[in-house]
């Protein structure tokens, strides 16, 4: 229902009360919905396709130091230009993509499992187990997320494990709440009353009956913490305390390349940020018309 | 305020709030005392987190006690240091000794900086507060100014831009931002200075620091605004939908004063209250920024710490970035209790 009013001679649209408070999308919103996903998807496919194909095609010039080709601006033969070492940037890039891309992948399956499992146990055994997770869960959440990768990351460095372990860790909590409050109003549904009638144990309820419903949900999520741990993974590379330099990400490359931005290389920078922008662009985009398509009602509560 | 007379609610808003400021001043001060207990098991969980990482990494505090010495030195005396400094203590001793001491504010010595941990605070904590506080500044009224007027002219072109930047941006870590930033107004246009707080050793003077703190502020200020703009907003929008609001338009009030006196306060508690629980957001902002700047304050520290396993400095800033966190949630707190009749204390 769209009411029409002039104010100023302009004619601006309204919205009853109860239509905004109840958070009803405006019209058009399914097909700007669609198109975002739509974009969002088929963006993200070109960059894992170029960043599976494009290093795969040239595996030596990712690595290759050709100092014959030293700092060269952005060319017919270097699409995205060179580095201070001659490494062409365009397949550098997408390496380095590629291995941002597996990391954050790595890491959402990571926390999906940790986030469900700790979920799951508080919510469905409530009391003193619950109060005591959802305690530890605040206190992580209270150390700022990349200053305690920081922290792990600097003890264990220079290992992939390191970097994920530290992802894992600080984005578990999201999944857990989640999940959490799914399993809260499970719990209390027939099916699971006909399953302690009919003598199953604790165990295996959990098992059989709340960990399938609740598998939509943890995905959905697991969705959403990719372009953080994305993000995450850059930024550590990026101070220099992340992956090894044999698996330059982006984030190796943002690092490297800001001494090449005062020099006047500005390709350096430009090109690889364009990507990472784009990627968390596009995974955030579908991420976020999943959810809405999914749990419309959960809108507040996801927002990570 | 042309018409102001005509605003019986805003006049009758102040009616009572006497009353009231009495038991709302005990309330606060309920509060206080309730979080600050909450927070020491919090920061107490932290620290010994923090201090387990350090006693179960590969590092061998005696190499950092040492540096490149340990390999000159004899097994006499690593072994003399090691009894020294307590290192084949059991675990909880050694905790005990190491959390002590930053309770009675021995915070240990610093490797990187060659300095007491306590030194490295103070010389870096200042710049570190102008940096976050003029960024949080400029976050707020971006936010303020951009907030109320997209959800003012919802829908309109100025509306549009700014709801797609906004959302395009919140996904734009903030060193992308800041290399943007340094490439137009440094080396393209020249404007601004490209890193530290001064030009070379000249002394830190006042029309100096300000040219060194545009850039780094307002990159910190741009890069958390997004989420803020686009939440005043949404809140705004439910404000303008609100019983009150629509009855002072009912009553004819002018526009400017519904949405500016009627409107915007009902939205600004929310506000009010997630910028104090976007301390996390603004420490990380923070610890890229004066990365990429040379910005010498205490996140470039702990960024310096990291690289050089400078485990002292890197559990305190730890710990220290924890309690701007918890003053940041009790400070929203506080001004939501102060500012809103409704809310008694917290739950």
């Amino acid at each position: 229902m769209v009411e029409r009013e002039v104010v100023d001679g302009s004619v601006r649209e309204w919205r009853s009360a109860a239509r905004t408070r109840a958070g009803t999308p405006r019209g058009g919103a399914g097909a700007r919905a669609r198109l975002r996903l739509g974009v969002g998807a088929g963006l993200l496919g070109v960059l894992v396709l170029a960043a599976i194909v494009v290093p795969w095609l040239w595996p030596a010039s990712e690595q290759l130091f050709d100092y014959t080709q030293v700092r060269r601006p952005p060319s017919g033969e270097h699409v995205f230009g060179t580095d201070q070492a001659g490494r062409d940037l365009f397949v550098r890039t997408l390496a380095g993509l590629r291995v941002s891309l597996l990391v954050a992948v790595i890491c959402a399956v990571g926390t999906i499992t940790l986030g469900t499992v700790v979920g799951a146990v508080a919510g469905f055994l409530g009391g003193w187990p619950d109060r005591l997770l959802m305690r530890l869960l605040d206190t992580v959440n209270a150390v700022p997320h990349l200053l305690l990768g920081i922290v792990i990351v600097a003890l264990y460095r220079g290992s992939l494990t390191a970097v994920i372990v530290s992802i894992v860790v600080t984005h578990w909590t999201t999944v857990a709440r989640i999940v959490r409050a799914e399993v809260l109003s499970l719990r209390r549904r027939p099916f699971v009353d006909a399953a302690i009638s009919g003598g199953a144990t604790r165990g295996h309820i959990l098992r059989r009956h709340i960990l399938p419903a609740v598998a939509g949900q943890a995905a959905l999520s697991a969705v959403l913490v990719l372009p953080h741990a994305v993000w995450h993974e850059t930024a550590l590379s990026f101070l220099g305390l992340g992956l090894p330099p044999h698996l330059a990400s982006i984030g190796n490359i943002l690092s490297d390349a800001r001494s090449e931005l005062l020099l006047g290389g500005w390709w350096n920078v430009a090109f690889p940020s364009v990507l990472l922008v784009l990627t968390t662009l596009a995974t955030a985009g579908i991420a976020a018309t999943l959810r809405d398509r999914l749990v419309p009602r959960r809108r507040s509560e996801l927002a990570l | 305020m042309e018409r102001a007379e005509l605003d019986g609610c805003v006049v009758n808003a102040g009616v009572g709030a006497e009353r009231g400021a009495v038991s709302r001043r005990r309330a606060v001060g309920v509060l206080v005392l309730r979080r600050i207990a909450l927070a020491v098991p919090v920061l107490l969980v932290v620290a010994c987190g923090v201090f387990l990482l350090g006693a179960a990494s590969p590092f061998d505090p005696i190499h950092q006690y040492y540096g490149e010495d340990v390999f000159t030195a004899s097994d006499e005396q690593l072994a003399h240091t090691r009894v020294e400094l307590g290192l084949d203590d059991p675990i909880v001793v050694q905790f005990g000794h190491w959390f002590g001491g930053i309770v009675t504010g021995d915070l240990g010595t610093s490797r990187v900086f060659h300095q007491p941990v306590a030194e490295v605070l103070a010389e870096r904590l200042p710049w570190t507060l102008l940096l976050a506080g003029t960024g949080i500044v400029i976050a707020a009224v971006l936010a303020l100014v951009l907030g109320v007027v997209t959800a003012w002219r919802q829908g309109g072109l100025l509306d549009r831009i700014v709801t797609a930047v906004g959302q395009g941006m919140e996904g734009l870590p903030s060193f992308v931002v800041a290399f943007a930033a340094i490439g137009v107004f440094s080396l393209g246009l020249g404007w601004l200075p490209v890193a530290g707080v001064t030009d070379g050793d000249s002394d830190a003077t006042f029309a100096q620091v300000v040219e060194h703190l545009v850039l780094p502020a307002l990159v910190l200020g741009v890069s958390q605004a997004p989420w803020l703009v686009l939440h005043l907003r949404q809140s705004l929008l439910t404000a303008l939908a609100d019983d009150h609001v629509i009855g002072a338009r009912a009553r004819g009030l002018p526009e400017r004063l519904v949405v500016t006196g009627h409107a915007l306060p009902t939205a600004l508690l929310p506000f009010l209250n997630v910028l104090g629980t976007r301390v996390p957001e603004l420490v990380t902002g923070a610890v890229l920024v004066e990365t990429v700047f040379s910005w010498p304050g205490v996140a470039s520290a702990m960024v310096e710490a990291g690289l050089a396993v400078d485990y002292p400095l890197l559990a305190v800033l730890a710990l220290l970035a924890t309690v701007a966190v918890l003053l940041g949630s009790l400070l929203a707190d506080i001004a939501t209790v102060a500012t809103d009749p409704r809310v008694r204390a917290d739950g």
